[in-house]
């Protein structure tokens, strides 16, 4: 298991490498494209392409500029963006990525009670009129846009209502765990439930679909034969079998999710996180910005990977043996 | 002898047992009428082909056969006590406690993710009140008792990292657990390479031997049957075609499907162009004839198989079959029918 861990993450590191490889070779070596110009921004004057071209040694061989350009991102964290002149980029990123985690974290968090409850919930109750209901909502959570879920959300807690029952619904903003943990959650507490309820509609009805799977297993009626109750027949063995698969889509979402992807989450409620600071960058065209983010994304992805592969590999024996 | 009434000193005593499932066809029944008794330390086998009933109509009596479809009827008596409609609780108690299990697939018959002794301590401490570290031990003595070498550290391997052989050796270990009255074995070998299969059923006859209990062998393997078998069950249809000692049934079969089925074993002695087999497929669940089940596909064919034939004989040797005596005995000197020669 140890070997294994460590072979795992060796192995993440390695990828991890080859990205910034990769992003540095598509920003700074795309042929045909001045970087000193996209760096810039639009319409820079040759003094500050000037500037540039020295800073990133734009003159010098491809592999110094690499070496140039992760010692500005990681060592000397000193990277800055042309467009919004002299913002960091890396103080910029470390600032919104908690805003990012806090989001992820309690997403993270109701959607797996939800998903989890809910797929155990239909599967048990298979062929009656509670489970095509549990699934109907899983559909129908999975159809809806998270940028119209979050407007509705915000219509209905800011509107009419507002005076009302909503009275106490903030309106979008983020107010960090240590200033105030109460108001934290209760700024957060509606992006949560706009951003697991896609995810909860999904992992309802892939654990629902594993799990009736699994029940139908021979191992299920060995576990019968033993005598075994059906709550510990469910939980002990199926359910344990079935969290192979919610595992792998788990590691996945949340990697996509912490590098980004909750963007449309952050712009409808007004919460500064890196998808939101991602799509600054895209919009104002700003390469160094757009870069770290990227960076920062394919970061967790690669991480969350990782973790998703150890925690596989403590779930299921089968995956252990190395070759 | 007949299957009337119950055995009072059976360990197991099936009456009149049917199996039915309601589908969009119509009433399938799986199981029709099936009756036999199962004595203290005996072996019967349950012989048939595939989709003859053989398996649900022991994984129906203990509650095994869950579809909401189903309807079961008949009485079976274990040590004396209607088992058929007990609550869930109480069949929890039975399964694995008294009566164990083994299975056909012995790779897919434990579950892929905990480790062998956390299997077989679950299914100890079910039913026993032990601490963690005595069950342990006890499944440790277990994996040594059915020839697992080096059981200490073997406990804690996972089930794939054992051979087919050697899983369905922990299966009977857990079987044998609880140290049950009764053991139903569905096809135990028949996933088994032809070395291993023999091993699996030295193994089974020397636990039967020491621990003492009975067992139930399913199988469409005579010679499984004659092998472990004391008495044999044929079954054709879901109906029981022919019960004996499996003595008597191996060697002077009445019934022409048991001919037909112990014709149909290979024989290295004998060299044959095609294999024999019996004619005809077996009977679709749908479309059994109110008659004897047998009768599309017999050879030996009379008016008289539009009824069904009751289950009759002499002594211990029960068959179902409209043929008289003499038929049979003429029949049985010609050269098709397999028996003393």
């Amino acid at each position: 298991m140890l070997r294994f861990t460590i072979k795992r993450l060796a192995s993440a590191v390695l990828v991890m490498f080859t990205i910034s490889v990769l992003v540095f070779l598509i920003f700074f070596a795309t042929p045909g494209v001045n970087p000193a110009a996209r760096i810039a921004g639009r319409s820079a004057s040759p003094q500050v392409l000037a500037n540039v071209a020295k800073e990133f040694g734009l003159n010098r061989p491809l592999p110094i500029r690499y070496g140039l350009m992760m010692y500005h991102l990681f060592i000397k964290q000193d990277l800055s963006s042309y467009v919004n002149i002299g913002d960091r980029i890396i103080p910029q990123i470390t600032a919104a990525a908690p805003i990012t985690l806090s989001l992820i974290f309690g997403a993270v968090v109701i959607w797996l009670l939800v998903g989890v409850s809910a797929g155990v919930i239909a599967a048990k109750n298979k062929g009656k009129f509670i489970d095509p209901l549990v699934m109907f909502f899983g559909i129908a959570a999975i159809s809806i846009p998270v940028y119209w879920l979050g407007q509705m959300v915000l219509l209905v807690t800011q509107g009419g209502l507002h005076r009302t029952i909503f009275a106490w619904a903030p309106n979008g903003g983020y107010v960090s765990l240590t200033q105030s943990p109460w108001q934290w959650a209760l700024h957060l507490l509606f992006p949560w439930l706009t951003l697991a309820s896609l995810y909860a509609g999904i992992y309802a009805r892939v654990l629902r679909g594993e799990l009736i799977n699994n029940m139908n297993e021979d191992y299920i009626r060995t576990a019968r034969a033993k005598g075994l109750s059906e709550r510990r027949i469910l939980y002990r063995h199926a359910l344990r079998c079935s969290m192979i698969s919610i595992v792998s889509l788990f590691g996945l979402d949340v990697g996509v999710l912490v590098g980004g992807a909750a963007l449309l989450t952050e712009v409808v409620f007004g919460l500064p996180g890196v998808g939101f600071l991602t799509y600054q960058g895209l919009q104002n065209l700003d390469l160094p910005l757009i870069m770290g983010c990227v960076m920062y994304g394919a970061f967790f992805v690669v991480l969350a990977s990782a973790v998703v592969d150890v925690l596989y590999a403590y779930i299921d024996p089968r995956i252990r043996v190395v070759a | 002898m007949s299957l009337d009434d119950h055995s009072t000193d059976a360990v197991l005593s099936v009456r009149d047992l049917t199996v039915s499932f309601a589908t969009r066809q119509g009433v399938v029944r799986a199981v029709d009428g099936l009756s036999f008794d199962v004595g203290a330390k005996e072996v019967l086998g349950i012989v048939g082909e595939s989709g003859s009933g053989k398996s649900v109509a022991m994984y129906s009596m203990l509650g095994l056969v869950r579809d909401a479809n189903v309807s079961i009827s008949g009485s079976v008596l274990f040590e004396g006590r209607e088992i058929l409609g007990l609550s869930d609780a109480d069949m929890q108690s039975v399964r694995g406690g008294e009566v164990g299990m083994i299975f056909q697939d012995p790779m897919t018959a434990l579950t892929p993710v905990y480790t062998v002794g956390w299997q077989i301590v679950e299914q100890l401490r079910a039913h026993n009140e032990m601490t963690k570290k005595a069950a342990y031990e006890r499944a440790a003595e277990l994996l040594a008792e059915v020839g697992i070498p080096d059981p200490k550290s073997r406990i804690n391997h996972y089930p794939h990292e054992f051979s087919g052989g050697m899983r369905q050796r922990v299966v009977i270990a857990m079987a044998l657990s609880c140290n049950p009255k009764l053991l139903i074995a569905d096809e135990p070998t028949t996933a088994l390479d032809v070395t291993t299969q023999a091993q699996i059923l030295d193994l089974m006859g020397r636990l039967q031997a020491t621990h003492g209990s009975s067992i139930v062998i399913i199988t469409h393997d005579m010679g499984v049957i004659a092998e472990i078998a004391h008495r044999v069950v044929v079954m054709y249809a879901g109906r029981p075609a022919e019960i004996g000692p499996e003595i008597d049934v191996v060697r002077s079969a009445r019934h022409p499907y048991t001919w037909g089925l112990l014709g149909a074993v290979p024989r290295a002695d004998v060299k044959t162009r095609r294999l024999v087999t019996i004619p005809g497929n077996a009977v679709s669940p749908l479309e059994v004839p109110p008659g004897c089940a047998f009768a599309p596909r017999c050879q030996y064919r009379m008016d008289i198989c539009e009824q069904r034939p009751p289950l009759r004989g002499a002594h211990d040797h029960l068959d179902a079959c409209w043929l008289s005596d003499e038929q049979r005995l003429a029949i049985r000197s010609t050269a098709t029918v397999r028996g003393e020669s």
